[in-house]
């Protein structure tokens, strides 16, 4: 595949482990991130700074971090803001990123993912976390993230009756996949049994069915192809679809709550972009804070009929070896939850894969591969498409 | 939330009062003004008659700050007999299964309130129906 000057490519990934980081404040993980990550890229210098974040304003108290980081990180003076769109902040900033980059206004981006979380108590957390809901109608009735997952989940077992265990698939595979992820939150695998007889989160919803959300972040550099110094390490991975879509914030307000349309929108969008279809796609990077939106994704790209998306996690399909991995490095489930960053994950853990530096979570031959994360339960949600071209 | 953003929704909170769309006559709940079945502009006003049944429901363990006292307690999303979704809490449920099409109908109970010694919120919240229809 020749090399194309206006495509916007991975320059550079880098990540810190998410988890309990007592240790370290907001800005000094979002400082580990980017450090990573502009090493990684050979020390290019990014002329514009996107950063995701949803909870920092109300657990940190912190808003305002474009120029909080940029100055942190020694980037001063360079462009720098903020994109908020719940669990979906950094699939969105990458899309601005994006954006950017193919505008031709620059040609040298960092986008970063960062969460601080563990400094409060979970009732302060729950609270923060039902600010993505609709606050006049569905907050003000005691409902979260959590609540909203555990109604589709319930609905879901009405509408299409699979067995009482049928997603537990999903956790099961996220968490043989962490096993050996050196960086993952949660590095041990779970039986069936176990998810059977975990407690209840918010019937049916388990503790298996939730990820956990705890301290993160991830950095990308992305630049355009011609920005890039010749003799790069790794291959070339180019961005070669990227969408935004939105539905309505309030489950009730969506004429059919179990059809995540902004998921499948931006999913067919960036696909048709990148001229491909959901069969060409070697691994998935979905957005599985709850292991019902696992299964609603899979649907909503088109890799299950609608219903269907828990029969992908019964045999294989969805392993590392599988017709469409996912999480393969744990994903939310066991790599960790980092909220608003994880968009940046799937995109730094999803670049590993292209590249073949995913170690023993290397997915064989991947070639393209396919980020999705959901704001909101779905009310936001930004696909994008990578492609290996060298 | 504000007292005044309570009082801005007095009518939805304590009639469930939504809109028509004079276009289409599509019944809206919450308000919205635009009417989400044709686009066209929909202000009047309709009171909804407040029957409706479970479409999905829940329990909440873990709560926000501000609900914590209420754990456990029941959220359901309600299928109104007009036709649009609602995001409510259930009770007076007592020993009574609650199922996927439990007939539910709409009451006026607190929902929470602002700190130990702030504003008490009212609104709706739905119960089993007394009366089978």
């Amino acid at each position: 595949m020749t090399k194309k000057p206006d495509a916007v490519v991975v320059a550079g990934v880098g990540m810190m482990p998410v988890g309990e980081h007592w240790d370290l404040s907001l800005r000094q993980l979002a400082l580990e991130a980017i450090s990573a990550a502009r090493l990684d890229s050979g020390g290019l210098r990014p002329q514009a700074l996107y950063v995701a974040n949803m909870l920092s304003p109300a657990l940190s108290g912190q808003s305002h971090l474009g120029p909080l980081l940029a100055d942190f990180a020694g980037m001063r003076g360079v462009e720098a803001s903020t994109i908020e769109a719940s669990g979906a902040s950094g699939g969105v900033a990458v899309r601005q990123a994006y954006l950017a980059l193919m505008s031709g206004a620059i040609d040298v981006a960092l986008v970063l993912g960062v969460e601080k979380v563990t400094d409060k108590g979970s009732s302060q957390v729950q609270a923060a976390l039902a600010t993505a809901t609709d606050a006049e109608y569905e907050a003000v009735q005691g409902v979260t993230p959590s609540t909203q997952a555990a109604l589709l989940m319930q609905r879901y077992f009405y509408e299409y009756g699979p067995p009482e265990d049928s997603l537990a698939g999903f956790s099961i595979t996220a968490h043989l996949n962490a096993v050996t992820n050196p960086d993952a939150m949660f590095r041990k695998a779970i039986r069936r049994e176990q998810y059977a007889s975990a407690p209840i989160v918010s019937e049916p919803l388990n503790t298996f069915d939730v990820a956990p959300l705890a301290d993160g972040a991830a950095a990308l550099v992305l630049a355009r192809a011609a920005a890039l110094p010749d003799g790069q390490e790794y291959p070339q991975v180019e961005i070669v679809g990227s969408a935004t879509a939105t539905s309505a914030l309030a489950l009730h307000d969506r004429p059919d709550p179990l059809d995540l349309t902004a998921a499948a929108q931006s999913a067919q969008t960036a696909l048709m972009q990148a001229e491909l279809s959901p069969e060409d796609i070697g691994l998935f990077e979905l957005h599985d804070s709850f292991s019902i939106f696992a299964a609603l994704s899979l649907e909503a790209a088109g890799f299950a009929e609608r219903g269907k998306g828990w029969k992908l996690a019964q045999n294989g399909d969805i392993s590392l070896t599988g017709h469409i991995p996912i999480g393969t490095f744990g994903g939310s489930k066991a790599r960790g939850d980092p909220g608003g960053a994880t968009g940046i994950y799937q995109l730094v853990e999803a670049s590993r894969q292209l590249q073949g530096r995913a170690n023993e979570n290397q997915v064989p031959d991947a070639a393209t591969a396919m980020t999705q994360c959901l704001g909101g339960s779905g009310a936001t949600a930004s696909t994008h498409i990578l492609r290996r071209v060298t | 939330m504000e007292t005044s953003q309570h009082w801005r929704l007095r009518k939805q909170r304590y009639a469930l009062v939504g809109e028509v769309c004079p276009h289409c006559e599509s019944k809206i709940f919450p308000p919205r003004d635009i009417c989400p079945d044709c686009g066209e502009d929909a202000r009047e006003m309709y009171q909804f008659s407040g029957r409706g049944e479970v479409y999905s429901h829940t329990t909440v363990y873990q709560a926000p700050s501000g609900h914590a006292e209420n754990v456990p307690y029941p959220v359901a999303i309600v299928r109104l007999e007009e036709g649009p979704l609602v995001t409510a809490q259930l009770t007076d449920v007592g020993d009574q299964p609650i199922e996927i099409g439990t007939p539910v109908e709409m009451v006026t109970r607190k929902l929470g309130a602002d700190g130990e010694r702030g504003m008490l919120v009212y609104g709706y919240k739905f119960r089993p129906a007394l009366v089978e229809r």
